[in-house]
């Protein structure tokens, strides 16, 4: 298997669809992607306090994200290094370290061996030698990635021209730092490269999602059909792409005197009485989100107001989770605001989701037609590579996830 | 449903539980945005715990223009989710009022049990669901439905279908 060449399922402008159905393909991507890079784990705020921990998985394997008593953040091994059990099952809390529950050996915060019962059975045992299994950690502006490669490049260097984006996109806390305020999970019938190309897709939006344009007001409508509305993709480099649907929503601290719009109206109205003027109006303009996606190669986006997760779990299913972000210490009218927009089309509910869901799961039946050629086209634009970008349409992102792809599994 | 009314009893929020039900599973939407109070509100919590929805994140939670929206979306051949909507059939049982009855103004807790089929599948959702019924001009009107589902914390698949 290993001698197969994958760079071939990959060309400049086309992808061969076993890349969504082959079994051993994904086996080999969760190792060669997914055991290798940096995979986004965590915001900062869900683990704000010493002790406070969340469980999650990096690729397939069970982790723990938590910070000890120092204040640092580890991604470790949810697996008991005696015989294997989880040490942790509850999804996040705080705790002052983990009892495995099969033979209560007892780790640390920081995931050291403290003690094990009996200890007498054992021959020249080492407790240091049996402390949980630990991953790199770094972070950027909030995000918390985590890596089993620990010769792997600085997280800085990964995200590279990325970061900048981060930092617009952060812009959205309103002069606040941004905090997660609960998700969306939800999962379906395809593979996960189907989703990691959706977050870059602007083709869809007017089609897919007509019900939910259907639903907004006049003014909300014309801002989301953006088809001609200068928008454009860019690749930024080691899979990551940012595409930007809405270029007066790129900053969100510019155009501060602008016109509120309508939908705003009443919150903005309540907000001034309490905040400076330029402060309120920084407010009511991060509430709606960023004008753009920016996805992160191999499982982050930042989708204009909110975080995208996805979760391999088989060649043909896929979890991902639609956090929800806000300002944390800002005002409740405004995280309100955020709270709805975000149910409005996110989650197995919302008026855009079971859309996207269902697009996603019909390419993965259809992607069973095995006539020649098998290949999914992906050269939308492509004219314009040479600029690095065309229109907003332009499926540039995903050429760019794609080359990524064939350069981690051609590693 | 003409019978003019001023108190609330069991058997007359049994009733309306179940004209509701029945609504939903038969895609009667018309009828089913007609039971509600013009205050009501529709929600479907993700914390099991939750008794207020307003600062937490929900799968949903409707006020009336919400539901109208929910309704257009689901019906309006604009989504192609529900296009090839799910066939939905649930079952309410396990009654049980929270408050004193007969009264004007009543909460009442039941069982759901929802099979939803969609290409040749088969998916359940199990929940309780919390109403609170009013007496407005002479009948019973919708003032709150709580659909607390057990899986509620779990990842769940797109729903065309009202719970």
């Amino acid at each position: 298997m290993t001698s197969r060449d994958f760079g071939a399922l990959v060309l400049p402008d086309r992808v061969h669809s076993s890349l969504y159905r082959d079994p051993a393909i994904f086996e080999e991507e969760m190792d060669r992607i997914f055991n290798h890079t940096w995979v986004w784990v965590a915001h900062e705020s869900d683990i704000p306090k010493a002790g406070d921990f969340l469980t999650t998985h990096v690729g397939r394997q069970p982790v723990i994200v938590n910070r000890d008593r120092k204040g640092d953040i580890r991604v470790m091994v949810n697996r008991c290094r005696h015989r294997g059990a989880t040490v942790c099952e509850a999804r996040r809390g705080n705790a002052a370290g983990f009892v495995c529950p099969y033979h209560a050996w007892t780790y640390s915060q920081d995931g050291s061996l403290r003690g094990v019962p009996l200890p007498k059975g054992y021959k020249d045992f080492d407790k240091a030698e049996y402390g949980l299994v630990q991953l790199r950690v770094e972070t950027y502006a909030g995000l918390v990635f985590a890596t089993f490669n620990h010769d792997i490049e600085p997280l800085d260097t990964f995200l590279g021209r990325a970061k900048p984006w981060i930092d617009l996109f952060m812009k959205q806390g309103g002069g606040f730092p941004v905090k997660t305020m609960g998700e969306h999970r939800f999962t379906f019938p395809g593979n996960w490269k189907i989703q990691l190309e959706n977050t870059t897709d602007a083709y869809h939006f007017p089609i897919v999602h007509k019900s939910f344009l259907t639903s907004l007001d006049n003014a909300t409508e014309d801002l989301f059909s953006f088809m001609d509305a200068g928008g454009y993709v860019e690749d930024l480099g080691n899979g990551h792409s940012v595409m930007v649907m809405i270029p007066e929503l790129v900053d969100l601290d510019d155009n501060l005197d602008a016109d509120i719009p309508d939908r705003f109206a009443g919150i903005a109205e309540e907000l001034r009485r309490d905040y400076p003027e330029e402060q309120f109006r920084k407010i009511v303009r991060a509430i709606g989100g960023s004008g753009f996606n920016l996805n992160l190669f191999p499982n982050l986006a930042c989708s204009m107001a909110f975080f995208r997760v996805l979760r391999p779990l088989a060649v043909d299913e896929t979890e991902i989770r639609h956090i929800a972000i806000g300002m944390d210490g800002g005002p409740d009218i405004a995280n309100r605001a955020r709270l709805r927009l975000h149910e409005h089309f996110q989650g197995p509910m919302g008026f855009g989701t079971p859309d996207d869901a269902e697009a996603w799961e019909r390419v993965q039946r259809g992607s069973a037609g095995s006539a020649d050629p098998a290949w999914i086209m992906v050269n939308r634009g492509e004219d314009k590579t040479a600029a690095n970008a065309g229109d907003v349409t332009a499926e540039t992102g995903m050429r760019a996830a794609y080359q990524m792809w064939k350069r981690m599994m051609s590693a | 449903m003409t019978r003019t009314i001023e108190t609330i009893t069991f058997e007359d929020a049994a009733r309306f539980i179940s004209l509701e039900a029945d609504c939903l599973d038969h895609r009667d939407y018309v009828t089913w945005l007609g039971l509600w109070a013009k205050d009501g509100i529709y929600a479907i919590p993700i914390d099991p715990d939750a008794e207020d929805f307003a600062d937490r994140l929900n799968y949903a939670y409707d006020d009336a223009a919400m539901r109208r929206m929910r309704v257009s979306r689901l019906t309006s051949g604009e989504s192609m989710s529900a296009r090839d909507a799910s066939n939905t059939l649930r079952s309410l049982s396990r009654f049980r009022m929270l408050d004193d009855e007969p009264a004007s103004d009543v909460r009442i807790r039941c069982a759901q049990h929802l099979v939803d089929y969609r290409r040749g599948a088969y998916r359940t959702y199990a929940a309780n669901v919390t109403y609170r019924l009013r007496v407005e001009d002479g009948g019973i009107r919708l003032v709150e439905k709580v659909v607390r589902l057990i899986n509620s914390t779990d990842a769940l698949a797109g729903m065309s279908f009202l719970l």
